[in-house]
């Protein structure tokens, strides 16, 4: 295609913009992390002498001045060396990383969901708004949208777990690797352990995918193209299923992509109520004990993934929009 | 192109007291309240009217495209002696696009902005004919050449967005024409476009249609337009069908006092630095219409029995009007009602 190298700039151009982003990121919250605490006192054995303090506070580099140690952690961040865990002792990037399967099997689950109730749910809500159905479906995404993430997990362990005992309430599911991937999505216990956690991660998604839908279609169904469609002969099933759904994909994608984002960084309380072994719960712990070379590693890589989405998205809505030229004047 | 009476040959299309009405919160809209016309094969019919005479609603009833909560109440539509108003949806589809197109107001809104225009004229091709894709895309090339495309082949890889608005309505229109239909309703068609453009496309269908034998239905406001195009005219009011005949009849000798009003109001009928011509007021709500005639209370000769609803008569052969004091009469016409 002609316009290959244009997107290759474009993606340059991104890259660095997000470059900057990053750099800027990590000032804040290293310094921001400064204030808020000391993590000596929480590491350390109470009982431990002045003389074991001030060892400690020399090996974990605190007793530099807070640019020094800023420096410090930007030279070994450009060799991908992003620090150590105070706490576990071990690379904060490993520890992450480690962490990170089972945040995106769960992220990429609850996405998934949300494609497939949401969309269908939302089209129809669209096309018949009258209809009794249609009603039931936009007054329950108002709960969805509505209901506290964490009441909902306790409400659903509750149902299916404690009263019917149809799924595992805690914890994930063994794993199994398929094309290379491991993951526990593909064992059948490892489906039935992500299967609530994943829905009440979904759940808001779901209402905010069946929101975007209706509306786009209740938009897209009066305008010239789809009479034009229908006065043409086309079947109803190819009007919906292309002319229209290809024209409310765009705000559908941007969402998605967004919260996909969101899922990843942010499934914080959900990852908590089922013990999901995930990075959200490795951040909470590590604000709980201070633990700093962990948090500006995770808030780095959240950045880095916020950029990387966003990415994608652009370079979708070319595909989606054959309007939009990405690298011909940035967005 | 029409024979001397035009209804010794079967009319590609005869609409009989067709009534659309639309049920609305606020009351019923009577958009089309009982209009009856029909078109002869190869011939062009002028539908004239203001905006919101109705004229329109009356295209897209037609198609069966009336939306809720729009509904045809009454009438009839024979498309070549068959019954359209009760044929179902799957029967309306097949005839949609196949033997009845239609060609929009707006170019820009017309073409699907994210498909290509050779899958929108592929699909066209392919829901009414068992054909393969590449005689589809060739058929497709061959009815943007039709309609005066420069380079069809490349034209066919564009998205709608690259092309014009007179190259999209020319598009629309190559999808209008490119089953070969028996109609086409043009719905106000070159409203959207430059003077210049709006000749140009206006030569071509009227090309279009002496070649094929395609009839056509050109809805417009604009009388100039239809003048120089339209075989017939029928001029529409609130609604209703006011004044039908053979253009130049219509145009040079118009019987029903709104028809008259409509001509006077064309720029080029005054004299130089005279006060341009108008007809007083505005269109009536079509949720309450006046009683009797729904001209009447904007016209300069109405007269007492106008407070009845005029019924349609024939003056002259194919010449009918709806009034009971028609332009040039040497009396009022009410003793020729019969009770």
């Amino acid at each position: 295609m002609h316009s290959e190298p244009r997107l290759t700039a474009y993606i340059i151009r991104r890259l660095m913009q997000s470059a900057a982003v990053v750099l800027a990121m990590s000032v804040i919250v290293f310094l921001g992390l400064n204030v808020i605490g000391d993590p000596v006192y929480l590491l350390i054995d109470p009982q431990a002498d002045q003389a074991e303090i001030e060892r400690t506070i020399r090996r974990l580099g605190l007793d530099q001045p807070i640019y020094i140690q800023y420096f410090n952690f930007i030279t070994n961040a450009l060799t991908g060396n992003l620090g150590t865990s105070f706490v576990h002792g071990t690379s904060a990037l490993k520890l992450i990383v480690d962490r990170m399967p089972a945040t995106l099997e769960i992220a990429i689950a609850a996405t998934l969901m949300s494609i497939v109730f949401g969309i269908p749910l939302g089209l129809y809500a669209g096309l018949k708004p009258d209809n009794f159905f249609s009603k039931s479906i936009m007054a329950t995404s108002i709960l969805g949208f509505s209901l506290p993430t964490f009441w909902v997990g306790i409400m659903m362990i509750m149902v299916f777990a404690v009263m019917l005992g149809w799924l595992p309430s805690t914890g994930r599911g063994p794993t199994a690797t398929f094309l290379g991937i491991t993951s526990s999505l593909f064992t059948i216990d490892g489906l039935r352990h992500i299967a609530m956690p994943a829905l009440n991660l979904a759940l808001l998604k779901i209402s905010l995918v069946i929101r975007l839908t209706r509306a786009g279609t209740r938009e897209a169904i009066h305008q010239d193209y789809i009479k034009f469609a229908r006065a043409k002969g086309i079947s109803s099933s190819r009007i919906v299923g292309v002319h229209l759904l290809k024209n409310i994909m765009i705000p559908v994608v941007t969402v998605l992509g967004l919260e996909f984002g969101n899922l990843v960084a942010f499934s914080v309380v959900t990852e908590t109520i089922f013990a999901w072994p995930g990075m959200g719960k490795l951040l909470i712990d590590s604000i709980q004990s201070l633990d700093r070379p962990v948090i500006v590693a995770y808030l780095i890589i959240i950045v880095l993934l916020f950029v990387i989405i966003n990415l994608v998205v652009d370079i979708l809505y070319s595909v989606l929009d054959p309007r939009v030229r990405i690298g011909e004047k940035s967005a | 192109m029409t024979g001397a009476d035009p209804r010794k040959q079967e009319p590609t299309l005869a609409v009989e007291g067709l009534k659309t009405h639309f049920f609305t919160k606020a009351g019923v809209v009577k958009a089309v309240d009982g209009v009856s016309l029909h078109v002869n094969p190869g011939e062009i019919l002028g539908l004239v009217g203001e905006s919101g005479s109705g004229k329109s609603i009356t295209g897209f009833s037609i198609l069966g495209l009336i939306d809720a909560p729009g509904r045809i109440v009454e009438g009839s539509i024979r498309y070549k002696g068959r019954e359209l108003t009760t044929a179902s949806d799957e029967e309306l589809r097949k005839l949609r696009g196949d033997r009845i197109a239609m060609i929009f107001q707006d170019p820009m809104m017309t073409l699907n902005p994210v498909l290509r225009i050779d899958t929108q004229m592929i699909e066209t091709v392919r829901v009414h004919h068992r054909v393969s894709k590449s005689e589809a895309l060739e058929r497709s090339r061959a009815a943007l050449a039709e309609v005066g495309i420069p380079s069809p082949e490349s034209r066919l890889k564009n998205y709608p967005h690259e092309l014009s608005g007179g190259m999209r309505q020319r598009v629309a229109i190559a999808i209008a024409f490119i089953n070969k239909p028996d109609l086409i309703i043009a719905d106000e068609p070159t409203t959207a476009l430059d003077v210049t453009i709006q000749a140009q496309i206006l030569a071509e269908a009227q090309a279009l249609c002496a070649r094929t034998g395609t009839a056509m239905i050109w809805i417009t406001h604009d009388l100039a337009v239809v003048s120089s195009l339209a075989d017939r005219i029928a001029v529409m009011y609130a609604g209703r069908v006011v004044e039908t005949g053979r253009t130049s009849e219509v145009v040079s000798a118009p019987r029903h006092p709104y028809t008259r009003g409509l001509i006077n109001s064309v720029p080029s009928h005054n004299a130089r630095g005279s006060r341009l011509a108008q007809i007083p007021g505005m269109t009536p709500s079509l949720m309450n219409l006046p009683k009797g005639c729904a001209f009447r209370t904007r016209c300069p000769q109405a007269i007492d029995v106008c407070l009845e609803t005029p019924p349609i008569r024939e003056i002259a052969p194919g010449r009918e009007i709806r009034c009971f004091n028609p332009v040039g009469a040497a009396q009022p016409a009410a003793a020729e009602v019969a009770p």
